[in-house]
């Protein structure tokens, strides 16, 4: 029955450092096993939710206040850090092509950054910030006032209630938010480059997208996807493992952002060559 | 592996014959990395009848409440809801049997983000799909007048006293009707008169629902008024089992200081 316990972990090891008596050598490979104990505990984790998530009864309602939640409050957030990248990309481009004589190219520079990677990342790294810290400490302090557990008491599975609505909300909204980044990034882009050369929205449109096919914006706006699980999955993990009063909750929110933005950032490697390789 | 129907038909026949106790606990060890908890208890409850657990603090107490729940597994030995042994069983298999328990957390555990009428209500959205939102209303209105607590549906939890923290919760806990009742230390941490209507309370909720309970307490008086049954826990042992008459008159050492402290 153990492996109905949410309680039985203890926090990452990373996060927790504390004085040991052991020699280096023998600190280390204690270090590296409680590291992949971490990621066989997280595979553990993701085996209940994905089980839990597929079978009846379904928790909808509270899948749509995550997708609200998640969703529609992340946008002004995401949406302003996609501008301010836009603005700062097209700058940036602009001092850049000119100085090699590429200035005719500065709209195609713009689009293709914005869709194929500065929009994605951004709502990765953003989201992660501002979900990954609330679903971490949500579900933190939860674990640590017996809430989680007064849910299992009452015979609702929390691994389908709490996790599975958290990460499949993150897993749908992650494309929509980056979209949104995209068009504010578009968007602020253009003005960026008309203030400084009188230029049609039309024209930037046109020109930026003149030979980009679905292969450009599909994936990469696809991907994000997998940033929703990472973010949701290791934030709901850390939440949900949390033990030691405020000062767990604390260390569960920070490492769940911290873990989430360095894995959307790895994750980004791995898809980004997988794009390349299959929608060439 | 049972299916979840196999296993709520089970809960049922048993109920049906009472062949089985409601709750049968056997030989259970328990222990937190060295330390040893749970060292051998034993004891069971039948429907209808109230065991008060007894002990110092840090003796397991609770523990022994969340192993009969399911929160946490054993080490060895078994637990028994109605005769089912509840070792193994996936997260599901244990919902079908939690909905005949009842439990209320020693801190309450009310849901902090929801109504205190939500919290009451929660048992029901998830079990009870065939109750209308005003029968839901209805009943939750009911449950919070059983405790006492009618005025307080709007409120949150952290709006309301301790004490009315465990009404509460005690009204969430009776929501689906349960057969056993588990509470743990329903009277720590309130004052003489908020205890005393506590345990009013808890008598008369057993004299209407006949559950089987079992009361986790270190309140000697409360275990007397409510408890037809106590059962003394000393590390991690259950020491003696039986009437606070048979308690009174134990030679066991450890039972006279109790009783002598309490």
């Amino acid at each position: 029955m153990s492996d109905r316990s949410l309680s039985a972990a203890a926090n990452m090891p990373a996060i927790v450092a504390e004085p040991s008596a052991l020699p280096p050598t023998a600190d280390v490979f204690t270090k590296i096993g409680e590291f992949l104990a971490w990621f066989g505990d997280l595979g553990i984790f993701f085996w209940r939710v994905a089980r839990a998530a597929v079978t009846p009864p379904y928790e909808f309602r509270e899948l749509f206040r995550q997708l609200d939640e998640i969703g529609s409050k992340s946008l002004p957030l995401v949406a302003l850090a996609g501008a301010a990248t836009g603005i700062v990309l097209s700058m940036e481009a602009r001092y850049s092509l000119t100085r090699f004589g590429a200035k005719s190219l500065l709209p195609a520079a713009i689009v293709f950054s914005i869709i194929h990677e500065t929009g994605p990342i951004i709502t990765g790294l953003v989201v992660s910030g501002r979900v990954g810290a609330g679903i971490g400490a949500e579900l933190a302090s939860m674990k640590v006032t017996e809430q989680i557990d007064a849910i299992e008491a009452s015979a609702v599975n929390p691994y389908r209630l709490l996790a599975a609505t958290r990460i499949l909300a993150c897993i749908l909204m992650m494309p929509l938010l980056t979209l949104a980044a995209d068009a504010s990034g578009l968007i602020m882009g253009w003005v960026a480059q008309a203030v400084a050369e009188p230029l049609s929205f039309h024209q930037f449109i046109n020109s930026g997208f003149k030979g980009a096919g679905f292969n450009d914006f599909l994936p990469p706006t696809f991907k994000t996807m997998v940033f929703g699980l990472i973010i949701g999955l290791v934030a709901c993990f850390q939440g949900m493992r949390t033990q030691g009063g405020a000062a767990g909750v604390g260390r569960s929110a920070t490492s769940s952002v911290v873990l989430s933005s360095l894995f959307v950032i790895l994750a980004d490697v791995v898809l980004v060559k997988l794009i390349l390789i299959f929608f060439p | 592996m049972e299916t979840l129907d196999e296993v709520a038909i089970k809960q049922e026949k048993s109920e049906q014959d009472g062949s089985a106790p409601a709750v049968a606990v056997e030989d259970l060890h328990k222990s937190f990395g060295t330390q040893k908890v749970l060292n051998g208890v034993s004891l069971s409850v039948k429907r209808g009848e109230t065991l008060a657990v007894l002990g110092r603090s840090g003796t397991g107490k609770s523990v022994l409440l969340r192993q009969i729940i399911g929160l946490e597994s054993p080490d060895s030995g078994s637990v028994r809801i109605h005769g089912q042994d509840i070792a193994g069983l996936a997260l599901d298999q244990m919902g079908a049997i939690r909905k005949k328990m009842g439990f209320l957390f020693q801190h309450s555990a009310l849901y902090d983000s929801m109504t205190v009428e939500q919290n009451v209500a929660f048992p029901l959205v998830h079990h009870k799909a065939e109750m209308s939102k005003a029968e839901r209303g209805d009943r939750v209105k009911q449950l919070l007048a059983e405790v006492g607590m009618e005025g307080a549906l709007a409120k949150m939890p952290s709006d309301i006293s301790g004490g009315m923290q465990k009404r509460v919760g005690l009204a969430r806990a009776l929501a689906l009707e349960p057969d056993i009742l588990l509470l743990d230390e329903p009277t720590a941490g309130l004052d003489p008169i908020s205890s005393g209507e506590i345990d009013d309370l808890i008598l008369k909720l057993q004299q209407e629902h006949h559950t089987a309970s079992i009361v986790v307490t270190h309140d000697l008086h409360s275990a007397k008024t409510i408890a037809d049954r106590l059962a003394l826990l000393n590390k991690g042992d259950v020491v003696i089992q039986g009437s606070f008459e048979e308690l009174q008159k134990s030679d066991v050492e450890f039972v006279r200081e109790f009783l002598k402290q309490s």
